[in-house]
This record gives C-alpha cells, sequence and structure tokens, in this order.
C-alpha cells in the first residue's frame, strides 16, 4: 500500500462485502453465545442456588403424599405467592422420625429428601412419555410414598417414649419391613414447612433447642448398647463352638480379670459371681464376667464378623435414608474385646441395628435387610417400584438362631426382661443398661430388644424391636424397667390386628 | 461509480415482460408476518388465561391493518424495493409486541403493550412519510450538514434534563420521555455517507505512511477527531456507553467502506480502547457494568443474590434448547428494564435457542439485505447510506444482545423493533425505510426499469 498504488486499493464492493460479512460474524458470536449458555452452561445456572426457576417449578404443584397404613400422613396446601404450595403434616411429631421435613426455605431431609424426585413428580420413572414431555415440559404430578410403618405400632412406640429422650426402631424379621421407627423428644415438620418469618422461627427454635428435637435418635444417633449386646456375643459363641450346650456349664472363671490387667468384670447381680455358669443362666442374669469371658474366648475375628453380619461397621446401610454407622472395633486387644463383648468400650449401635439383631435370630439367622419403603407409586396410584425383601446377610446357622431364642425367651420367662412378657405371646428379649460418661457418671442408658410370636406359632415371630431410653430422670434407670415395657406395647400392637 | 447509473438510467426499457418487483412475495410473507405475531398474542393469552384474550381479532386487525397499509404504500412509491425488508420489519415489531404483552401480564401495575402499538403505528407513520416525501434518497445529501447539526443538538439536550437509572439519555416532559440518541444515529449516517462519498478519495490517497499503516493527513483528520471528541464526551457526560461503542462503531465501519484503509479500523480501536479504558477507570457505572460482566455470579458468591446479568443468564438456560413456551418462564425475575434492555432474555427463555436463532437469522438476513443493497447502488452516497443503516442494525444488535447474554459488558442499548422503546421502534421504521427506498433505486438498476 502505497501512495501511487492506489489502482491496488480494493475496491467499495469488496469492502463493503468485508463490512457485511464482518457484521454478520457479530451475528454468529451472539448465536454461539447464546447456544453456549442455553446449551452447555444451561445444567450450571439451572441449578445454581441464587436461581428460583427450580423451586418456582418444585413449589408449583402439590407434593405426592407419604402414606403410613395406606393413609396419608401429609399433604400439600396452595398458599399463593411465588411458591405456591407447602406441605403439611396430618400428624407432623408421630412420623417426623419416618417422613423427614419438606421445606420451601431448609431443603428435604429422610424420606421426603431421599424420594424427593417421586414426591415432586421429577422423577425419569413418572415419565410415560420421556420425550414429550421433554418437549412440553409437562410437569408430572408427584408420586406417593408408601412406607412399611404399622401406625398402631408407630402410636404405641410414640405414646410409650412419651417425650423421653430416646427412640425405637420395629422390624417385621421374615421381611425387614421396618413396622416403627420412633425418636423422642419429636417435632412437627410442618412448623416450617413454608417460607414466611414464622417458618423460619420455629426453625430457630428447634435448632438451638437444647434437647435436639430434630435429630431421628433411631437412625442417626448411636448409643453404646450395653448388654442387649450380648445376644451378638452368644451367637458368636454358639456358631464358634466355645459354646456348645447352653445349660451346660461353660469354663468361665470367677472372678474374671480383664486379660492383661488386673481389674475384674464385675456383674451388677451376686447371683452371676459363680465359677461355670451355664450360658443360659448367664444370659438371663445379665453376668457381664461370663459373657466377655466367652468374647474373648470366640476371638476377635469371629465376633467383628458376626457382629458385622447384624449391620454393625456399614457405613451405607440405607433404608433408604441412610442410617449412621454403628460400631464395632476391628483391632482390639484381650481385655478391650471382653469389654466390646458386653457392648462397652467403643462398641456403639444405633436402634435401628439393634433391632435387626433381635430379628437375626428371629428370623432363624438370617438378617433382612431393613426397609421403610413398600412401594412407590404414581398418582393415580399406579407401581412405580415394588419393593421386595431380599436378605441382608446370614448371621448364624438356624440351629445356632433357635439356641439364641431359647437364651432370649428365658430372659423374659426367668431373668432381667420380665417386664416385656405378653399373655399369650411367646416373647424373647434382652435387656442393656448401659454405662456412660466420665466414670460412668452419667445416667446410664436404658436398652431392651425383643421379638414375640403368638404361643404355639411355628412361623417366624412378626415383630422384632429395639428401645433405647437414652437420659430419663427416672431413679432406678435398668432396661428392664424403663425400655422392656416400651417394647411390649409395641409388640403387642403388632401381635393384636 | 456514479458513470453506470447514468448509463443504467439512460438505457431503454428492456423489451418483453415487465421484470417481477417481488411485491407479491412481499404481500405473502407480510401476511405471514401478522400470522406468527398474532399467534403468538393468542398463545399467550391461553397459557396465562385459558383462553385466548378478548381483543386478539381487533390486536390482529390492527396489525394486519398497518402491515397492509405499509405495503401499500411500498408498492406505491417503491415498487421495485427489496420483498423481504418490510416483512422483517413486521415480524420483528409483531413478536415484539407479543413479548411485550406478555411481560405485562407478569407486570399488574405497568403495561407497556398498547404505548408501544401506539408508537408501532406512528413509526408505521413515519415510514410511509419517508417513501412519500422522498422519491429519490440523493435529496438527504443537501440537508447532511444540518441534519448533524440537529444531531449534535438532540445528543447534547439529555444532559440538562435529569438522570434516568444513572444515564442521561432521555427528554423527559411530564409522563413523555423520548431518546434522542435514536433519532440522532440516523443523522448522523446520512452526515457520515455524504462526508466520506465527497472525501473518500482524499482520505484514501493522501497521509503519511508509518511503518505498514497509512495514517490519514491532518487536514481531514480533523473532523474525525472531532467526531470521536464528541462521542466521548457523550459517553462520560451520558455515561451511555452502549450508544457511544455504537456510534463510533458505525463511523469506524463506514470509514474502512469507504477507504479500504485499515490503518483506519486500527486507529479507531486504539481510539476506542483508550476511550472505553478511562471511562471505565473513572466512571464507577462502567466500572460495575465491566465487574458484572467478568464475574456475573460474584454477588451470588457474596451473598447479595443475583444481579440482573446472572437473572439475564439464569433465564437463557432455562430456556434450553426449545423453551418453555409464551407465558411459561420466568425472566420477570430480571426486575427492571426485563422489557426493554433485557427483552432478549424472556424470548431466550420462552421461545428457547431455538427461537433466538430464528430471530438472529431475521436480524442477518436484514443487515445482509442492508448490504447487498449498498453493494448494487452505484452512487457512493446512496451506498455509503445503506452500509451505514445496516450496520446500525448489526452494531446495535450486538450491543444489546452481547451485553444480556455476557459476551460484552453491559450497555443500554434496546433491541431493534422489539424492546419497549417508542424512540427506538420509530427509529427502526424510519431506517427500513430509508432502505426501502434506496433498494428501490438499487433494484431499478438492476432490473435496468425506471
Amino acid at each position: 500500500m502505497t501512495p501511487d498504488a492506489s489502482g491496488r486499493r480494493p475496491g467499495i464492493r469488496i469492502t463493503a462485502r468485508r463490512a457485511g460479512t464482518f457484521c454478520l460474524l457479530l451475528v454468529v458470536l451472539l448465536a454461539a453465545q447464546a447456544t453456549r449458555v442455553q446449551y452447555f452452561q444451561a445444567k450450571g445456572y439451572n441449578d445454581n442456588t441464587a436461581n428460583q426457576r427450580k423451586a418456582i417449578l418444585r413449589y408449583g404443584q402439590p407434593r405426592g403424599p407419604i402414606l403410613v397404613g395406606g393413609q396419608p400422613v401429609t399433604g400439600s396446601v396452595a398458599t399463593g405467592g411465588r411458591y405456591d404450595y407447602k406441605r403439611t403434616y396430618t400428624d407432623g411429631p408421630t412420623y417426623a422420625a419416618v417422613t423427614g421435613f419438606s421445606s420451601q426455605l431448609y431443603g428435604n431431609t429422610q424420606l421426603e429428601g431421599t424420594e424427593d424426585a417421586l414426591l415432586s413428580g421429577t422423577d425419569d420413572r413418572l415419565d410415560g412419555w420421556a420425550v414429550w414431555n421433554a418437549i412440553t415440559r409437562h410437569q408430572n404430578p408427584g408420586g406417593a410414598v408408601h412406607t412399611t410403618i404399622d401406625p398402631a405400632a408407630q402410636r404405641a412406640a410414640m405414646a410409650g417414649l412419651d417425650g423421653q429422650k430416646g427412640a425405637v426402631a420395629a422390624i417385621e424379621p421374615a421381611t425387614g419391613r421396618i413396622l416403627a421407627l420412633a425418636s423422642t423428644p419429636s417435632y412437627d415438620p410442618g412448623s416450617f414447612a413454608g417460607s414466611s418469618s414464622a417458618d423460619q422461627q420455629a426453625w430457630t427454635e428447634l435448632q438451638s433447642d437444647s434437647d435436639q428435637p430434630m435429630l431421628n435418635r433411631a437412625l442417626r444417633q448411636t448409643y453404646p448398647p450395653g448388654s442387649t449386646f450380648k445376644v451378638v456375643t452368644a451367637a458368636a459363641a454358639l456358631s464358634a463352638g466355645v459354646v456348645t450346650d447352653i445349660n451346660a456349664p461353660t469354663t468361665a472363671s470367677h472372678p474374671y480379670v480383664l486379660p492383661g490387667t488386673t481389674t475384674p468384670l464385675v456383674n451388677d447381680t451376686g447371683s452371676c459371681d459363680v465359677a461355670g455358669l451355664d450360658l443360659a443362666t448367664a444370659m438371663a442374669l445379665s453376668c457381664n464376667s461370663v459373657l466377655g469371658y466367652l468374647g474373648v474366648q470366640t476371638g476377635l475375628n469371629r465376633m467383628v464378623a458376626v457382629a458385622q453380619d447384624f449391620g454393625f461397621n456399614d457405613p451405607r446401610l440405607d433404608i433408604p435414608v441412610r442410617a449412621a454407622r454403628s460400631n464395632f472395633d476391628t483391632a482390639m486387644d484381650r481385655s478391650q474385646l471382653a469389654l466390646s463383648s458386653i457392648g462397652q468400650f467403643d462398641t456403639a449401635a444405633t436402634p435401628l441395628v439393634m433391632a435387626m439383631v433381635a430379628a437375626g435370630v428371629a428370623d432363624n439367622g438370617t438378617v433382612m435387610y431393613p426397609q421403610l419403603v413398600d412401594k412407590l407409586t404414581q398418582s393415580d396410584g399406579s407401581t412405580v417400584q415394588l419393593m421386595r425383601p431380599r436378605p441382608y446377610r446370614q448371621a448364624m446357622s438356624p440351629a445356632v438362631a433357635g439356641q439364641v431364642q431359647q437364651l432370649m425367651t428365658d430372659v423374659v420367662t426367668n431373668g432381667t426382661g420380665g417386664p416385656a412378657a405378653i399373655p399369650g405371646a411367646t416373647v424373647g428379649g434382652k435387656t442393656g443398661t448401659a454405662q456412660h460418661g466420665v466414670r460412668n457418671s452419667a445416667v446410664p442408658y436404658a436398652w431392651f430388644i425383643s421379638w414375640a410370636k403368638p404361643s404355639g406359632s411355628s412361623d417366624v415371630p412378626p415383630v422384632a424391636v429395639a428401645v433405647v431410653i437414652a437420659d430419663s430422670t427416672a431413679t432406678d434407670v435398668t432396661g428392664g424397667s424403663l425400655a422392656a415395657p416400651i417394647a411390649k406395647a409395641v409388640m403387642q400392637a403388632v401381635l393384636s390386628p | 461509480m456514479a458513470f453506470p447509473a447514468a448509463v443504467a438510467a439512460d438505457r431503454p426499457r428492456s423489451a418483453g415482460p415487465r421484470p417481477s418487483s417481488g411485491r407479491t412475495v412481499e404481500l405473502f410473507l407480510v401476511l405471514g408476518a401478522v400470522g406468527i405475531a398474532v399467534f403468538g398474542y393468542v398463545e399467550v393469552g391461553a397459557e396465562l388465561d385459558g383462553r385466548p384474550p378478548a381483543d386478539a381479532l381487533r390486536y390482529g386487525a390492527a396489525l394486519g391493518g398497518l402491515a397492509l397499509l405499509a405495503h401499500l404504500l411500498v408498492r406505491w412509491r417503491a415498487r421495485y424495493a427489496d420483498p423481504l425488508l418490510l416483512p422483517i420489519g413486521v415480524l420483528l415489531n409483531g413478536i415484539g409486541l407479543v413479548v411485550i404483552y406478555r411481560l405485562d401480564r407478569a407486570t399488574p401495575h405497568s403495561s407497556a403493550a398498547p404505548t408501544q402499538l401506539l408508537w408501532s403505528t406512528l413509526g408505521v407513520g413515519l415510514f410511509g412519510l419517508v417513501l412519500v416525501l422522498l422519491p429519490d434518497h440523493r435529496w438527504l445529501r443537501r440537508y447532511a450538514y444540518s441534519g448533524a447539526l440537529v444531531a449534535l443538538v438532540l445528543l447534547v439536550l439529555p444532559i440538562f434534563f435529569p438522570a434516568v437509572y444513572g444515564s442521561r439519555i432521555w427528554i423527559t416532559v411530564g409522563s413523555f420521555s423520548i431518546q434522542p440518541g435514536e433519532f440522532a444515529k440516523v443523522l448522523l449516517v446520512i452526515f457520515f455517507a455524504a462526508y466520506l462519498a465527497v472525501h473518500q478519495d482524499t482520505l484514501a490517497l493522501t497521509g503519511r505512511q508509518v511503518w505498514r499503516l497509512r495514517l490519514p493527513p491532518g487536514r481531514v483528520l480533523g473532523p474525525v477527531l472531532l467526531v470521536w471528541a464528541v462521542f466521548i464526551g457523550v459517553l462520560v457526560l451520558e455515561t451511555d456507553l452502549g450508544m457511544s461503542l455504537l456510534y463510533f462503531g458505525i463511523f469506524v465501519v463506514m470509514l474502512y467502506v469507504a477507504t479500504a484503509r485499515i490503518g483506519w479500523i486500527v486507529i479507531g480501536l486504539l481510539l476506542a480502547a483508550a476511550g472505553v479504558t478511562v471511562v471505565g477507570w473513572l466512571s464507577p457505572h462502567v466500572h460495575a457494568r465491566v465487574e458484572q460482566w467478568l464475574h456475573p455470579l460474584a454477588s451470588i458468591q457474596a451473598g447479595q443474590g443475583a444481579n440482573q446479568i446472572a437473572q439475564s443468564l439464569f433465564a437463557f438456560a432455562w430456556g434450553g434448547l426449545l423453551g418453555t413456551g409464551l407465558g411459561k418462564g420466568h425472566s420477570i425475575l430480571i426486575g427492571f428494564a426485563a422489557k426493554s434492555d433485557f427483552i432478549l432474555a424472556t424470548i431466550g427463555e420462552e421461545l428457547g435457542l431455538t427461537g433466538l436463532l430464528a430471530l438472529f437469522l431475521l436480524y442477518a438476513l436484514l443487515i445482509s439485505r442492508g448490504f447487498r443493497t449498498g453493494i448494487a447502488l452505484t452512487d457512493p452516497f446512496g451506498r455509503l447510506l445503506a452500509i451505514g443503516l445496516a450496520t446500525i442494525i448489526g452494531l446495535q444488535l450486538f450491543v444489546v444482545a452481547g451485553g444480556v447474554l455476557a459476551l460484552i459488558p453491559l450497555t443500554g442499548a434496546t433491541l431493534p423493533f422489539i424492546a419497549q422503546g417508542g424512540s427506538s421502534v420509530v427509529t427502526n421504521w424510519i431506517i427500513v425505510a430509508l432502505l426501502v427506498r434506496l433498494s428501490d433505486q438499487a433494484r431499478r438498476t438492476l432490473l435496468r426499469v425506471a
């Protein structure tokens, strides 16, 4: 481009074409950016917490119900405003440990959380015409969650707990269906379902309550199981052949000094302080020395294996709500193993897992996977998914299970579990009074696990239950006196139709 | 270049059948455009109320009547005009009215659609007036300099009126407000075209060589620098980055087309960059816009909720490929200016990427038809005028759509024909009228009819 090279200067038609191409290129840039935002980055923007659209869509229609015994325990009410529908609960506190909550401000937890896609209608399985619905943006009505809960058992559990700090888990042993799941003190999940200032205040008050009403003690809290764990130890000892006849004298000495220490393992009752006590008597009287000794004789590996067969050390026990991991240490010295074998030291269990222990014994050694949901249906009632019973583990042989059932029956007929006896029914149980706190100074945890069936029935017992009272104000805190009556009420509720 | 035009004009009309004017095609396209707009109007009512709006027929009749009137005016006064220009104008205007009506339904206390329809009517009226009063575009050349003076006055005027939302670009009298900058840009393009048509050879062939770039001679650089100063002045005093960029871009593009001098573009870009940097540094208003563009989600992370850009992106993203359908989106969450600067977000959300690309295609068609007209014309003034007008639409689309899509910093500008705003819609109809006039001339030359 020199001054005298004007002949080579591009003509105006060429520059005009270039300028036109430039303008069209700008439009192409816009199209590219639109594609980027609307297609490639869309998910990120749609999921952004500050984007209200998903919430508007979610609350734009009634949420599907959660049913107990065929009756909905939840509802949905139109409130108007940008978030139209809010969750309601027919009997919030009773079923809070089952449903969890669904709040416009604070999200969805437990069943409301795990089954959220179905309840809110976004679950793909609700789509008959997925592609067509995606195009028309048709939103399916929310589906229904049918729980396994037995309303009578649930009410009995709540009435028995009566606001004390505690929890109940009840299971149908043959299927793993959860019949009751109660935690007290409870709360009303409907009190903060909306987004008003009253909802916010209710939430704040619940959060700051020192009694932790929103803690699901049946699923999400572990407690030292104390003597109820002796059922696991007995099953392990029998399976390992350490004991073959439950009525024959054992090799347990007295006093039993914890291996490698000078500390004797003490008993609560003098009747235990006999050398060579048989397993049946030791269980009925809940003798620490005998069961601690048998745990050590059985050995760490076999104790761990049996405990894990009952659900201990499982970090992903989803019912479908995830239960907290129950613990039985996998590396211990023999004195620690002795303490762990009577449910102390680091041993800790959720009420759910202790119910699995009772259920596994009742179901002839087969532990069924615990399930809270029976089936999922569409709004028109057609089935989306049917939950089938599935085995979790075989914890012991049916023969050993028969021996442990006998041990547990003896506890109720002859031992510490007397308050759980039900006329006309065969009841097997085990008490537990777990020490905890600094130098065991805190109020002990009162436990009871049991199962029951009509007298003379040869079927698998229809109910197994675990009860824990965490912080009783009673003067005499024992599993037999505090927890057994609650277990009895729950079992009776299931046995009497 | 003016020589062949004279030849064409003197050539006797060719024998045989008269060449097709394209008016019948235009009529069908116009009717189709009206049909699409009325369908959209009915769709909004059906979605929000479960039945078509009660005045759907009246609305359709009004829009159809206006469009037919415009078509007849073209048939009468610009028989050989490009048959795509008017239908695209009608369709864009119709879509705009539908979307504004839809947004009115989300803001019960302010309805903008009736006013917009009134302005559209005025726009079509001016469209006809231009066609009737201006039989030959070359007449505009005579008034180019006085027009530029008027444009300057129009640009400066808003400084004396209170700022609205941080920008001094409105003249407000009572409840009535106009944006004089919209009209000014057409007058300026006419001026640029006239100025460059006369001086293009001087600008192209003289000046100093610096490295590989030919710099313009000082003598003609004067007016260019003056124009630049005016724009920066407007930018600083009225804090209207969008308008300023638009003026500057149009000027640089027209300068390049006229002179083919890359040096001009380089200088232009450097000056623009310098101006924007300085203003971005000095003006908190502009600085904030740049920050929001770079980090649209920063305010969310800071716990202050989503800003307008973020809300706009949310709206686009929610639309996805196919959109929610008219009336089913939530672009009203954008808040302020949802019907004007951010109206594209509603289209993106409710009509999806598909609708948005179709819209961009319409604009691309309008722009390319403008450039085609310019290339086909033989007189330098008409050629530069057509290209300048097409460039207005292209750059304005880029500035506003790029802003709400976070491609470039957001600057206040209206989406041609669609956004709420009387001055804008009227100006766009004038632009289309001028393009119709120019294309009539161009196609007469091509088709060799007088």
